[in-house]
């Protein structure tokens, strides 16, 4: 018993410890969503990350890149899976420049499947001085390079607030009760009905925020659905297999007279 | 031992195995007398062997996909992620299998403590294991760099500067080490070679561990030297292989909830932002099983005395075989040990602690007194306690405790005869 109540103390240190490492630095408590992908079976809402496609491109894309994904992505399985009609049509909404031809020059041409989302700047620099010297994160991995993920992206896209009375921002700064430090230099990029949506969704600024953060963690980790249902099936595996090995273990150990 | 008289039955196992005596080892392997009385606690080197074992596998399958550039090894991470078939997996294994490993590595160290297995005759072994522990270190902390994200580029950053605080020659080396004069792309090529040769080294050790330990043979519970083979013991296969083989599977049910539940706890989110030189993270934190050592760099206030508590920190593991006075292995008999072990584990959890929280007001304290209190554990705590202590008696063989409860009177030396044959 002294032995369990001492494990039990270190357990509780150790977990005090990695809870609190990760709380620290928030600035404000953050929105909670019952998201569909958190869950032990979790997956993605369908209709939810075509929506949040949707946004991302009417909205977001005009200065945040995905250059970690491809326009088949969109069809895979797992993802928004849009028909690879729909993918292509999106697809071919965009220019992307290839070459060398045989002329040895660069030629522009409507992207296809296998090409990288385009960006919206050439490069980071010209990024920069668009948007007033602050540099708009690429958002392939944005969920996962934020504490608290989706909840945060969520919480920020919905935080925009008039700054308290002693607060003074500059020009092109914005206040967010979510942000590090409260300062923020992307404007509030959601307001209702901001986009049509073709499925009759409304589109309220709640609505959105849930489609695209919804794109996006989707776009931060592509194979969740798969992780989750692996993850299922070799965990029930490793279950039954433990309860056969435990059973042979004291059938074998019974030959002696000893305690396992 | 049996080993000697080991003859393969078959006439050509007979000629091969006078030639190179495989057979022999197999045999060896297989009838290795372990005491029959050995814990769970005792399994975390079977699975440790298993951690290492699978990070060389999916390291290896990285190691196609990884390109060691500054400018491509963060999306080529992306790549395996996304475009390797099951690349997600081999690299979360990869990944979560690294804290799986210390977290393995601890528990052991730790069994090692309490039990008091680091003594004699089992000094070599212990010291075989520090060096082990050490490398993974270094080889887990090159291994954070790679994918070339804020924590990987600013913890190399931090790390590699400590050797700046070597009086004299510390700038050259520190530039030797970075292979220009920030931690650049010659940084990231050259961590990427090593990280891909220490395992090796580690496995080789770890070979040398095995065999020093199969020279004495294995500690237990009790911490009496055994005769073995004898009623005392068992043989390895097949009662400790299945042992062995249950504790890791219920170790790979947690190694599976991390790897395929929440693959990213462990890790910090700023790693997923690609390293950018001009832009400090607020809060630079090493992985969570380098944080104590972290924290005993931090408390100290001149940068180099530092660096040296740091290295002493694991220093005083390597010799504490001779800091540890005790004749008595296990805490089992020494009440007033145990008091101080379970001291130790708190004072290291919270080491860990501080090492996460920013150094300064209440948390710089509590991190300069355990530091304090670290060091006073092992250079004067142990070497005082094992001269003082009054320790329990002890029973003759493992069978009597089992058998009959203990320590039993009847079947316990006394004082006087236990020292004398110590």
């Amino acid at each position: 018993m002294k032995k369990f109540l001492k494990i039990l103390f270190c357990t509780s240190l150790l977990l005090f410890n990695i809870n609190y490492t990760k709380a620290a630095e928030k600035s404000a408590e953050l929105l909670k969503v019952d998201w569909s992908f958190k869950s032990f079976f979790g997956k993605f809402d369908r209709a939810s990350l075509q929506r949040g496609y949707q946004v991302y491109n009417e909205v977001c894309a005009s200065c945040h890149s995905v250059k970690y994904l491809s326009y088949r992505n969109l069809t895979e399985k797992g993802g928004p899976e849009f028909t690879e009609e729909e993918a292509k049509a999106i697809a071919s909404n965009f220019e992307v420049t290839d070459g060398p031809d045989s002329t040895g020059e660069m030629f522009t041409r409507p992207a296809r499947l296998s090409d990288k989302f385009v960006m919206p700047y050439a490069n980071d620099e010209e990024a920069k001085s668009a948007n007033g010297g602050a540099y708009p994160p690429d958002m392939s991995v944005l969920v996962k390079a934020r504490k608290g993920g989706a909840d945060y992206i969520y919480s920020l896209l919905l935080g925009y607030e008039d700054p308290p009375a002693d607060m003074e921002l500059d020009d092109g700064v914005y206040y967010n009760k979510f942000m590090y430090g409260n300062k923020i230099k992307m404007s509030a990029p959601l307001s209702d009905d901001i986009v049509e949506y073709s499925d009759g969704t409304k589109a309220s600024t709640e609505q959105m925020s849930r489609d695209v953060v919804t794109f996006l963690m989707w776009a931060a980790e592509p194979h969740l659905e798969q992780r989750h249902k692996f993850g299922f099936r070799v965990i029930i595996y490793l279950i039954i297999i433990s309860i056969l090995v435990y059973f042979s273990m004291k059938k074998i150990w019974s030959r002696i007279e000893s305690k396992v | 031992m049996s080993d000697h008289d080991y003859q393969p039955s078959s006439k050509l196992g007979k000629w091969f195995n006078d030639r190179l005596p495989l057979l022999t080892l197999s045999n060896h392997l297989q009838e290795y007398p372990t005491p029959k009385n050995l814990n769970y606690w005792w399994t975390f080197g079977g699975i440790l062997t298993f951690c290492l074992i699978t990070q060389i596998i999916t390291g290896i399958i990285l190691g196609m996909h990884y390109i060691a550039h500054a400018e491509l090894a963060f999306g080529s991470v992306e790549h395996i992620m996304r475009d390797v078939n099951y690349g997600w997996l081999i690299r979360y294994v990869h990944a979560n299998g690294a804290s799986m490993f210390f977290l393995a590595v601890y528990i052991h160290i730790f069994r090692s403590l309490y039990y008091g297995s680091y003594k004699s005759p089992r000094e070599v072994i212990w010291i075989i294991g520090m060096i082990i522990y050490f490398l993974m270190m270094a080889t887990a902390f090159m291994g954070y760099v790679l994918p070339w994200g804020q924590m990987s580029f600013w913890g190399a950053t931090v790390i590699t500067n400590l050797f700046s605080a070597i009086p004299f020659i510390g700038e050259s080396v520190t530039n030797w080490l970075w292979g220009g004069y920030s931690v650049d792309n010659p940084t990231l090529t050259r961590f990427f070679s090593l990280h891909y040769l220490l395992p090796f080294l580690i496995l080789g050790l770890v070979i040398l561990h095995i065999w020093a330990l199969h020279v004495p043979g294995n500690n237990n519970p009790i911490g009496i030297d055994i005769k073995k083979p004898s009623k005392d013991t068992v043989p390895f296969h097949p009662y400790i292989v299945i042992k062995d083989l249950f504790a890791l599977l219920l170790f790979l049910i947690v190694f599976a909830f991390f790897v395929f539940y929440s693959p990213n706890i462990l890790g910090h989110a700023d790693n997923y932002i690609e390293a950018d030189p001009l832009v400090t993270p607020a809060h630079i934190v090493p992985e969570w099983y380098l944080l104590p050592f972290y924290a005993i760099l931090r408390s100290v206030p001149d940068k180099l005395l530092g660096v040296i508590a740091m290295f002493a920190s694991i220093f005083v593991l390597v010799i504490l075989p001779w800091l540890d006075t005790s004749k008595v292995r296990s805490a089992i008999f020494r009440p007033i040990y145990k008091q101080f072990y379970w001291f130790l584990v708190a004072d290291v959890l919270i080491l860990g602690y501080m090492g996460a929280m920013p150094a300064e007001g209440a948390y710089l304290i509590i991190a300069r007194v355990a530091t304090a209190y670290y060091f006073l554990h092992f250079l004067v705590i142990l070497p005082v306690l094992g001269r003082k202590e009054k320790t329990l008696d002890i029973p003759l063989s493992i069978t009597e405790p089992v058998l009959g409860g203990f320590p039993n009177q009847a079947t316990t030396k006394n004082k006087q005869n236990n020292r004398e044959n110590l």
